[in-house]
């Protein structure tokens, strides 16, 4: 049993962990950030003696696995979060209100891992797969934007303060959550309703659509808790939500609920610490 | 310029799905369907896109039970011009799905095809990529701004480090991301005139492919639930709790 394992950023450690419950060797595949989903694929479709393909199911892994498992004729295994055996995954369906347990009957498994789901394991000592030539007519990338935010990120933070709608500016939303995060050494969240209103970038969203995260503290406020926010942050090991309204979704899920008005209880916490 | 669109018939959004007591699936019985949400955004762009005059037709396929025309009837009212309906009846995999489609594409020749990014079901996040894998060609996934011009699509798609403008050459495969636009309101007389819009039926063995499952469901449950938390009464009182957890310095 040999696994190939896409490396991408923090989640690979995390992923490197589900590769290696899959028994055998892993070779970990650098991937420079310039290369796109089509050449990418090609290269891993030319490489031989791999009975499992792994990527973290970060943006980068679920745009090229699915390129891969669809050349190689192999049904993928979405955003795994066990390994059940070599063969046999749970993963969650229903935005995570139903957990299957699928097993594979494709002569090689191509599977991507939800990085919260997974401690890390130190790559030291994994072989490196360097990546070979590759150029493609179909795409090319025209520009990034990458805004650059303080503090940790978001997949791996210890601490997230995430923000919602109730923040009612941009403004607001800095003023008041990014000296708590700064307090906090915490990463900075937002639920979809504060992107769409432009209070936070997409890359912050927190949620089914956006990144799934399970850090030990999840600071919710100002956000009600829809069914897609909480796909991405129930997991967490500690959630306090602070919310004015007391019917909020949200205080299903917290393990601390604090009923307010965020615009006093936020300066007043951030004071605290 | 002609656009291929694929939607999925889906539990409703708003709709809390409950796993069978006997642990082989969710509860489908009596429950609302409706076209997957980002399916609908895909079919959005496509009209748009239509009358903006950048495309002159628009076919939306879906592949599912006799019951998915609904959902194919309401592409074709939002300002699809006509639909296919592969029927089959029971799950389907994204795999299956995408040769599906690979097939209809290679003989309806778009010159771009849309999708959702994914179905809010599965939440497999494959078929787009596949479809792309099959044909040949290139992928814009995850997009949240689509413009065409000069036989290419610019796609500027939603990454984990913000955002990422690729230029694709055409025919190309996009998926759509929730802020690529909001969909219309679909008014009742488009529901009519929908109505008389071509729709015809195929199969996936008239195409040619093998919708048989790759994967095995062997259980499906209800997630772990959360113990019950507590309501505090103060800031002073959550920080003391918080440090008492050990998650706070």
């Amino acid at each position: 049993m040999t696994t190939l394992l896409l490396a991408d950023g923090e989640a690979t450690a995390h992923a490197l962990t589900a590769a290696l419950q899959l028994g055998g060797e892993v070779h970990i595949l650098e991937v420079p950030p310039n290369v796109l989903a089509e050449p990418l694929a090609h290269f891993i479709t030319t490489l031989d003696g791999y009975d499992a393909i792994v990527a973290p199911a970060t943006s980068t892994g679920k745009n090229v696995l699915p390129r891969v498992a669809a050349l190689l004729d192999v049904m993928q295994i979405s955003d795994i979060i066990e390994v059940v055996s070599p063969d046999t995954f749970k993963r969650p369906t229903y935005a995570g209100n139903a957990i299957e347990t699928v097993q594979s009957t494709d002569a090689k498994s191509i599977i991507t891992v939800r990085a919260s789901a997974f401690p890390p394991t130190p790559l030291d000592g994994i072989k490196r797969i360097e990546l070979g030539p590759s150029d493609s007519s179909m795409s090319r990338i025209v520009s990034e934007d990458a805004p650059k935010s303080a503090g940790p990120e978001l997949g791996s933070a210890k601490i997230i303060v995430s923000g919602g709608r109730a923040f009612g500016s941009k403004d607001k939303f800095n003023e008041l959550l990014v000296p708590l995060a700064a307090k906090l050494d915490a990463a900075i969240g937002a639920s979809r309703a504060a992107v769409d209103a432009g209070y936070a970038a997409n890359d912050l969203q927190v949620g089914q659509t956006g990144k799934i995260v399970a850090p030990d503290l999840y600071i919710a406020v100002g956000i009600s808790g829809a069914i897609q926010h909480l796909a991405g942050m129930k997991s967490s090991k500690v959630i306090v939500a602070i919310n004015s309204d007391p019917q909020s979704p949200i205080f299903a899920v917290a393990d601390y609920g604090l009923v307010g008005d965020l615009f006093t209880l936020l300066p007043e916490l951030t004071a605290a610490l | 310029m002609k656009i291929l669109v694929a939607v999925k018939r889906v539990v409703d959004a708003n709709f809390r799905v409950r796993v069978k007591g006997d642990g082989t699936g969710v509860e489908l019985d009596n429950v609302k369907m409706s076209m997957n949400p980002f399916d609908e955004i895909a079919v959005e762009e496509a009209v748009r896109l239509k009358e903006a005059g950048t495309a002159t037709e628009i076919v939306v396929v879906s592949i599912g039970p006799a019951k998915a025309e609904d959902t194919l009837r309401q592409a074709l009212a939002m300002g699809v011009d006509r639909a296919i309906l592969v029927v089959h009846d029971g799950k389907t995999e994204s795999l299956g799905v995408a040769k599906t489609l690979a097939a209809i594409a290679k003989s309806e020749t778009p010159d771009l095809i849309i999708l959702g990014k994914q179905a809010i079901d599965d939440d497999a996040n494959q078929t787009g990529q596949m479809l792309a894998a099959l044909l040949g060609c290139g992928q814009g996934t995850f997009a949240s701004k689509l413009v065409i011009g000069d036989g290419k699509a610019i796609v500027t798609r939603e990454v984990d480090g913000g955002l990422q403008t690729i230029e694709l050459v055409l025919p190309a495969v996009v998926t759509a991301d929730l802020r690529l636009n909001t969909p219309r309101f679909t008014a009742l007389p488009n529901i009519i005139k929908a109505r008389a819009k071509p729709l015809t039926r195929t199969s996936a063995a008239e195409l040619g492919v093998d919708l048989g499952l790759r994967l095995k469901t062997l259980k499906v449950e209800e997630p772990p639930v959360r113990a019950a938390g507590i309501i505090v009464g103060s800031v002073a009182e959550l920080v003391q709790k918080l440090r008492a957890a050990e998650v706070l310095p």
